[in-house]
């Protein structure tokens, strides 16, 4: 069994980074590169990311990396897989490098969907991590199609009225051979899930929670914690799906065979700042049964039951 | 790895990977982290969860030229063996 103190001890993610206190990302980089290890080519698409590496001549990720367009993670990673595989073929690798796509809910929810299907089409070998702070932290936290409802934003002053995509089951449409969720409030879990990845061959899609301390408004040292919490309460959904097989993992497994009593929508929105108007408001508690119904279809979806409408 | 003062010779357009590309990142901390060496049990979950990688694994010392002070190993120690003090003004 993997625990914390058998992961690798190297960093490639080095200190001294521009990113902000407690920052999701940062942490998140530094557990897939612990994964991935040294060989591997990383594609940033514009995010937060592309900012926090530093500026020229210096960077804080101690890897081959290239910065993109919003729009072009997958197709800028399938120029880079068939690159590596021309090389490949000339000896240049001992080991092929594997290619990781870094992007934001921005950059895969809304501006990248079409680059990121596209790929998965064509089966491009390669890791595709979405992470997820559900808005658009980079430019001062804009709405995106990953907001969840009720969720105030500087677009959407007063709550966001829709419900947010379920971009995984997107991806698991694709018939792409792997596809998790992952926690940073679970290093473990989302380490061995970037192992697995790695081994198989063909696309492969790893979404990760970010819990945002600017955008979402709480404290830094809450970071871990509001990411347990979204986990606890079921806004966030631990699984991994396999050759046409869901299997829950962690907390969302003990919580849905009742070995763990899951917490309320509550106990996760009103640590954050971001949900502090629309509880205060009178739509306050249809806004919390609303996102409490989101939470049970979602589960009741990954134990395949398919909605009437259909 | 290449050291920020090291001459990098002539103009490319390649950046090089250091510690402290944003400079000493510990002058933006208000709470600083204190470890209390007796509580510790080396549990390293301040190691794992430190997302500036500022906590070795080897001993759990705190690299205070680059930590931020973002108080999640404060928060996270099942021990209570790390607390946040506050800076001296500089």
């Amino acid at each position: 069994m993997v625990t914390v103190r058998k992961l690798p001890e190297e960093e490639l993610f080095l200190p001294g980074s521009v990113a902000c206190q407690g920052c999701p990302s940062s942490l998140g980089l530094r557990i897939a590169f612990k994964a991935l290890g040294k060989n591997t080519v990383l594609i940033v698409v514009a995010s937060c990311t592309s900012v926090l590496q530093g500026s020229y001549p210096y960077s804080a990720i101690n890897l081959p990396l290239y910065n993109v367009a919003f729009a072009t993670g997958g197709a800028s990673a399938s120029g880079v897989v068939a690159g590596i595989r021309a090389l490949a073929k000339r000896g240049v690798f001992e080991e092929e490098p594997t290619v990781l796509v870094w992007a934001g809910d921005g950059g895969t929810y809304d501006i990248g969907i079409q680059s990121l299907s596209g790929a998965a089409e064509r089966e491009t070998d390669f890791i595709y991590v979405c992470l997820n702070n559900e808005m658009y932290s980079n430019t001062g936290t804009q709405r995106s199609g990953a907001t969840p409802l009720g969720a105030w934003t500087t677009t959407t002053p007063g709550g966001k009225a829709q419900h947010r995509k379920d971009i995984a089951q997107i991806m698991i449409a694709h018939k792409i051979p792997y596809v998790a969720t992952a926690s940073l409030a679970y290093p473990v879990d989302f380490y061995q899930k970037m192992l697995k990845a790695n081994s198989i061959r063909g696309t492969k899609y790893i979404e990760l929670l970010a819990p945002c301390p600017p955008g979402w408004k709480f404290a830094a040292d809450q970071m871990i914690e509001v990411s347990r919490k979204a986990v606890e309460s079921g806004m966030w959904l631990l699984y991994e799906h396999e050759q046409g097989d869901t299997r829950l993992t962690g907390v969302t497994r003990r919580i849905i065979e009742g070995k763990v009593k899951k917490r309320p929508v509550k106990d996760y929105i009103e640590i954050q700042g971001r949900f502090s108007n629309i509880l205060a408001s009178r739509e306050g508690q249809e806004a919390e049964e609303m996102l409490e119904s989101e939470v049970s279809e979602s589960i009741k979806r990954l134990q395949g039951w398919v909605p009437e409408y259909i | 790895m290449i050291e920020k003062d090291d001459d990098i010779g002539y103009i490319n357009s390649i950046s090089l990977p250091i510690k402290g590309c944003a400079g000493d990142t510990g002058e933006w901390r208000i709470f600083k982290p204190v470890k209390d060496a007796e509580k510790c049990n080396e549990c390293l979950l301040c190691w794992i969860y430190c997302p500036e990688a500022t906590i070795s694994k080897e001993g759990v010392e705190i690299d205070y030229q680059y930590c931020k002070g973002c108080g999640i190993c404060a928060v996270e120690c099942p021990t209570g063996a790390i607390t946040m003090v506050k800076e001296e003004k500089r």
